[in-house]
């Protein structure tokens, strides 16, 4: 007896919640279009947020509404954009790759402290000490905290011999890790690039020989025999249009400060 | 059955015990799983305290009605209690997760899994099962799952605080990680032994 009881019980408790749930399933039903699902399968899943969605979700829910574009996905490159636009039937145009650099060349041995840092291990600690430069003397150069290494979400971002090192074979071009950087040292540029300068300082060239030994002292030289005349300087610091660059490799070669980091092999730049 | 009346002083025992004493996470060890699993960041941290909250309340009404109502004039109570407990706890959390998803769906995937874990949370089914054990009425049972879920917050949410410095904080490598995050759980478990050998004179 006891047991039909406890049965019966138990089974019309089940019922009873059972058609709770299933009125609560109609009342609070979110509409999800068949779409949003299909685009977010074929998103690289990183929640990188390099598209200006929060996260993969958010991403994929706005293009099922046709408010964001196919190939906006970074770390999914081509293949998720055609994806991408097979199901939103639409020609998918692949944006161009892009990867961070850090615009600091000042490693170990090679610049001046001004003091001994023994604070919080964070670059943003750091910054708030000493006039904002942590040890450094460089008003601009790279703390070395690793900040941006551990934002990023690819482990593309390491500090080596004291500064920021991008890893260009795993970095997605998210820029996570330049919304990190207290010093605004991380800049957007094609993975295609072959060079750029290391250095984001806008001190006299006297005032940076006493500090660094690497920083960009605005000479000119790059600029004069820039083939593409694609180098500009403003406040003794020289940056590259990297639209203009016909990776030549050229300006690595003259910089006497060795600042204008380069991917272009020496033999080949001197064929050209 | 029959309940001692409520008075206020019962009441702030309850609750005081709930909070503090028997803190559901440092003095019975219930519920550690969602504790270590979303404590480290504060906003899920608060989150989840206010899901566990309304579950815990919830869970605590309901079934002291099922269990006074139903199964004790049956005379199923004994084995009956545990079984029907979860069912009413899964059932509010399907409910809770529905409606966050529907209502605050940012809030719905900052939880991610551990919405649904919180059917297997023992702290909500400890609560419940102690109600019953403590022979509390509906009042008291109310205010001790309610207490209960406070409680929760007030460890998660020190506990997140805690964590999120930790991030800067410079420990030997080897406790990188959930080590640390262990080691700062067992010293606040201490810090609230403090409170245990308090009574409060009802």
């Amino acid at each position: 007896m006891t047991i039909v009881l406890a049965i019966l019980i138990l089974g019309a408790l089940g019922l009873l919640f059972g058609i709770l749930l299933a009125i609560a399933n109609k009342v609070f039903y979110v509409e999800k279009d068949p779409k949003e699902e299909a685009v977010r399968a074929v998103l690289a899943g990183a929640n990188c947020g390099a598209c200006g969605y929060p996260g993969c979700d958010g991403y994929a829910a706005a293009v099922a509404k046709g408010e964001a574009p196919v190939n906006a996905c970074v770390p999914g490159g081509a293949k998720a954009a055609s994806a991408i636009g097979e199901i939103m039937g639409v020609a998918a145009e692949a944006g161009e790759a892009s990867v961070a650099f850090v615009r600091c060349s000042g490693t170990c041995g090679h610049t001046k402290k001004k003091f001994e840092y023994e604070g919080l291990n964070s670059c943003l600690a750091a910054t708030r000490l000493g006039g904002g430069n942590g040890a450094n003397i460089c008003p601009a150069g790279c703390l070395g905290f690793g900040d941006c290494a551990a934002a990023c979400p690819f482990d593309a971002m390491h500090v080596v011999d004291g500064i920021a090192k991008v890893d260009t074979s795993k970095c997605v071009g998210c820029m996570k890790c330049a919304e990190t950087c207290p010093k605004k040292l991380i800049t957007k540029v094609p993975a295609s690039y072959t060079n750029a300068v290391g250095c984001n300082s806008t001190d006299k060239g006297a005032a940076i020989t006493k500090y660094c030994d690497f920083g960009c002292i605005g000479c000119m030289k790059c600029k004069k025999e820039c083939p593409a005349d694609a180098i500009t300087i403003t406040n003794f610091l020289a940056v590259i249009d990297q639209s203009k660059c016909t990776h030549c490799g050229h300006c690595a070669e003259v910089c006497p400060r060795h600042v204008i980091h380069t991917t272009v092999e020496k033999s080949e730049a001197a064929a050209s | 059955m029959s309940y001692e009346p409520v008075t206020f002083s019962s009441i702030v025992a309850i609750s005081l015990a709930a909070i503090l004493t028997n803190n559901f996470i440092f003095s019975q060890f219930l519920g550690i799983c969602p504790f270590l699993g979303v404590s480290n960041k504060m906003s899920t941290a608060t989150g989840m305290s206010v899901a566990v909250i309304f579950v815990m309340t919830m869970a605590s009404a309901i079934c002291w009605v099922i269990n006074d109502l139903l199964l004790i004039p049956a005379g199923v109570a004994g084995f009956m209690q545990t079984v029907a407990y979860i069912l009413v706890i899964a059932v509010l959390v399907q409910f809770v997760e529905m409606f966050l998803k529907k209502a605050i769906p940012a809030l719905y995937s900052a939880m991610g899994i551990f919405l649904p874990l919180i059917t297997t949370n023992c702290a909500v089914l400890g609560v419940v099962l102690l109600n019953t054990q403590n022979n509390y009425n509906f009042l008291e049972s109310l205010v001790d799952g309610f207490t209960g879920g406070l409680g929760f917050t007030v460890a998660i949410v020190l506990f997140a605080s805690v964590r999120e410095r930790l991030q800067f904080a410079d420990y030997p490598k080897a406790f990188e990680g959930f080590a640390i995050c262990l080691v700062s759980a067992a010293l606040f478990a201490l810090a609230f032994m403090g409170f245990s050998g308090m009574k409060i004179p009802v």
